[in-house]
């Protein structure tokens, strides 16, 4: 537990080197689109893990001998120092490198332990920050060539190129995950490797021993930063800085990649050494510097029109201010935790010589063995179960979700279709009512036509019947008289013209409801009086309802008065209002 | 691997288009030709193909970009490719639409005219003629796009002259046209003109193109 708190600010830089540097291998692929954030997180986070546990072990040993931490409080100063320093410097904007962060801090416990620095483990160290970037540069320069020239001559179709380039970014990318977790583990773990529990786990396939186990830790902690920060970072660095083609950013990835993993290989060191050339050092170097390197390589091959002075300018500065800057802070650091915490920040051992790798592993093969073979079997069969059954789900959920999408497609379909016939039927609705309408109308023209011929009839019965009473008439003033009322009714019945019948017709069309009331409530109404209801209900005037009718305005005001006689209505009651609400 | 299939789907997609493009450029010569010499039937029949090959451009066009857009591919360069394709489906439609000004309108054209009508739909058929093989060669080789280009403006340049020249002749020498027959004249000169400023609009965004590609 007193192990875990410790090891908190270690695993505090691992978080943010996770989230900041993760951005330097997949930062163009995601920025630009190429490959979806959760992939590149997956990839990144499994060979960083797989980097840290299998090949971390070369850069730390250089830390080491640089200056062995040998106290937990001290370590976790030293980390905690290097994490607030990266932590101070990227808040005020200036580049900034876990490695020099943790070396100037690491030099800092020294001189705090009073412990002599060997300067040629340093001077190792700082000439490999100067040729990090540098030979980033000339491989991304050799590399971008072989790629352009390659290129040219194969003349890939546009499309299928990329594809590849999509799949050569993942391959790429988890190189540099993996080489990005080999060589900066030392930087996160580096300083706690002394307090390594001292266990060995034989996996059957593979064997874990202490160092390896507090690796695994960094390198979940790396994994953590990559899921909980680094979307932002990518997205930020991916449409800024390394806003690149696909191809340049394949080779910016790849040149990384082969120098994160240059300076953390043993065995590439060794084989070197067998072949007698020189060791290659084994040292933590700053991905974000390697990656401008290779930046500034390619712009160097198209014509160096994008270097920027200013970037190189603060690298440079970088590796003078930021180890100052954590030395000073561990320094201080390191006298509070001693003297107001009274924790032991370091041994008081004196080691004058730096431990050698051997020395680690031969402190791994002292250690309590544990057989693993049979559990590790079952959690990858379990693994491997849990995998299958996702597949079929997931299989499962796609069918369900595309069958979904047709059912969806067909519906809308359906109704789009039902509601397009629906507007055909309204359509056929509207029609056949006027058309009715119109029947009807035809229908009263007809009925009235019938009822005029028959009123002209009886009319003329009458006529005929009042000559034949004239004829009888010997008196010449009666026969006069008579004659006049005969003239008179001529005339009053030439009144209601066409014009007037279809005027008639019309309205009672309008307001059959209301003739059908009137002739309802008051049955004794004659065709007259029910004709200047109507007229009424129109609000007429009496003026005008004489003139449509034929009669004098006198004759109508008259008319008017034996209607609300029929009607009963009272002295206080208006005629117009009482019909108009019949 | 689906990537692949996408892949390849979409490269058959704009070869297709680009062929489109092809025949619907040799129909419109054959259309304007036919016009201008009275054969009505073939006229009309290459009204017919030049209009049902517009309609499958289109529809191809819509394809591409829906494959570009759903299988996120070339999430720099699809922007780019569907301007592309965007401009070549334009000339398609002018020639159609052109074609059938023709057989809308029916313009009066004197038989004198015929000749340099003709040269004049030969040199616009050829600046579109030359833009195509540019853009086949964007998707495989940028780098020899702009050496085949160079063709594209040389036509478009001459078939304005050209224009220009007959244009200059239907006013300027031939008093008996009606100034209505004069102005229809214009226009059908222009109709056939345009098809190589859309040419050389497509030459354009090929060159800008080219160049972004060019690494």
């Amino acid at each position: 537990m007193l192990l875990l708190i410790f090891l908190s600010s270690g695993l505090f830089l691992g978080w943010s080197l996770g989230a900041n540097d993760a951005a330097n291998i997949f930062g163009s692929a995601v920025g630009s689109k190429m490959i979806r954030f959760r992939k590149a997180a997956i990839i990144a986070s499994i060979f960083v893990v797989l980097g840290a546990v299998f090949q971390g072990r070369g850069t730390a040993d250089t830390l080491s001998s640089l200056g062995a931490v040998d106290a937990l409080a001290g370590g976790f100063t030293v980390s905690l120092c290097a994490a607030l320093t990266v932590f101070w410097m990227t808040r005020y904007a200036i580049p900034v490198s876990t490695s020099q962060a943790i070396v100037g801090a690491i030099i800092g416990w020294s001189m705090f332990a009073g412990l002599p620095t060997n300067y040629n483990v340093l001077t190792k160290i700082v000439s490999t920050w100067v040729s990090g970037p540098v030979l980033g540069m000339a491989f991304a320069a050799g590399l971008f060539l072989l790629l352009r020239g390659f290129l040219r001559r194969t003349k890939i179709h546009v499309i299928k190129l990329d594809s590849y380039i999509r799949i050569s970014l993942i391959v790429a990318g988890a190189f540099g995950a993996y080489s990005l977790g080999a060589n900066n583990i030392a930087n996160v773990m580096g300083v706690f490797v002394n307090a390594a529990p001292d266990v060995f786990l034989n996996f059957g396939l593979f064997t874990l021993d202490g160092v390896q186990l507090l690796f695994l830790l960094g390198g979940l902690a790396i994994a953590l930063g990559i899921f909980t920060y680094s979307e932002r970072v990518m997205h930020t660095v991916g449409n800024g800085i390394l806003s690149l083609s696909p191809e340049a950013a394949i080779v910016v990835v790849l040149s990384q990649a082969l120098v994160l993993f240059i300076f953390s290989s043993s065995s590439l060191s060794a084989f070197l050494m067998s072949m007698g050339l020189p060791a290659i050092p084994l040292v933590p170097v700053s991905s974000t510097q390697v990656v401008v390197g290779s930046v500034i390589g390619i712009g160097l091959v198209k014509g160096a029109r994008e270097i920027k002075l200013k970037a190189l300018g603060e690298i440079a500065a970088g590796w003078v201010v930021t180890p100052l800057a954590a030395g000073f802070l561990t320094y201080i650091a390191l006298f509070f935790v001693q003297n107001v915490f009274k924790l032991p920040v370091f041994s008081g051992k004196v080691q004058g010589t730096p431990i050698r790798p051997d020395t680690i592993t031969a402190v791994a093969e002292n250690a309590t063995e544990i057989d693993l073979i049979l559990p590790a079997i079952l959690a990858m069969a379990a693994l491997a179960i849990i995998i299958l059954i996702f597949l079929v789900f997931r299989q499962q959920k796609l069918r369900l979700k595309t069958e979904n999408e047709l059912l969806h497609q067909q519906n809308n379909y359906y109704q789009a279709q039902k509601t397009l016939s629906g507007m055909e039927v309204t359509a056929v609705h509207l029609e056949n009512s006027l058309l009715s309408q119109k029947l009807e109308t035809k229908r009263r023209e007809y009925i009235n036509i019938a009822l005029n011929i028959s009123s002209q009839r009886e009319f003329l019965q009458s006529v005929a019947a009042k000559i034949d009473e004239i004829r009888l008439v010997g008196d010449q003033q009666q026969l006069l008289e008579q004659l006049n009322d005969l003239s008179l009714m001529v005339k009053q019945k030439m009144n209601f013209s066409d014009e007037t019948e279809e005027l008639y017709a019309q309205i009672e069309l309008i307001h059959k409801d209301f003739r059908q009331k009137l002739a309802n409530a008051f049955p004794d109404l004659t065709e007259q009086e029910k004709r200047l209801a109507v007229l009424l209900r129109l609000n007429f005037s009496s003026k005008e309802i004489a003139s449509l009718m034929g009669i004098s305005p006198k004759s109508a005001e008259i008319a008017r008065y034996r209607l609300r006689k029929k009607l009963n209505l009272g002295k206080g009651e208006s005629l117009t209002f009482f019909i108009q609400n019949l | 691997m689906f990537l692949f299939k996408h892949a390849a789907k979409s490269i058959e997609l704009i070869d297709n288009f680009l062929n489109i493009i092809d025949q619907g450029a040799i129909l419109f010569k054959e259309g304007v030709r036919n016009y201008l010499y009275g054969n009505r039937e073939n006229f009309l029949s290459n009204l017919q193909t030049l209009s049902s090959l517009e309609t499958e451009a289109d529809i191809i066009k819509r394809k591409t970009e829906n494959l570009l857009y759903t299988q996120s591919l070339m999430p720099q360069l699809r922007g780019d490719i569907l301007k592309l394709l965007e401009e070549l489906d334009n000339i398609i439609d002018l020639a159609k639409t052109n074609l059938f000004q023709f057989d809308v309108e029916i313009p009066f054209i004197p038989a004198e005219l015929n000749q340099e009508l003709v040269k004049l739909t030969e040199l616009s058929v050829s600046a579109i003629e030359s833009v195509i093989p540019a853009a086949r060669a964007y998707f495989k080789d940028p780098e020899s796009v702009k050496e085949k280009l160079h063709r594209v403006y040389l036509y478009e340049k001459e078939a304005d002259k050209l224009a220009d020249a007959i244009k200059r002749r239907v006013f300027h020498e031939m008093p008996n046209l009606k100034l209505s027959e004069k102005f229809h004249l214009r226009y059908f000169t222009l109709h056939i003109e345009i098809l190589s400023d859309a040419a050389e609009k497509t030459a354009d965004v090929l060159s800008i193109m080219a160049i972004k590609r060019t690494i």
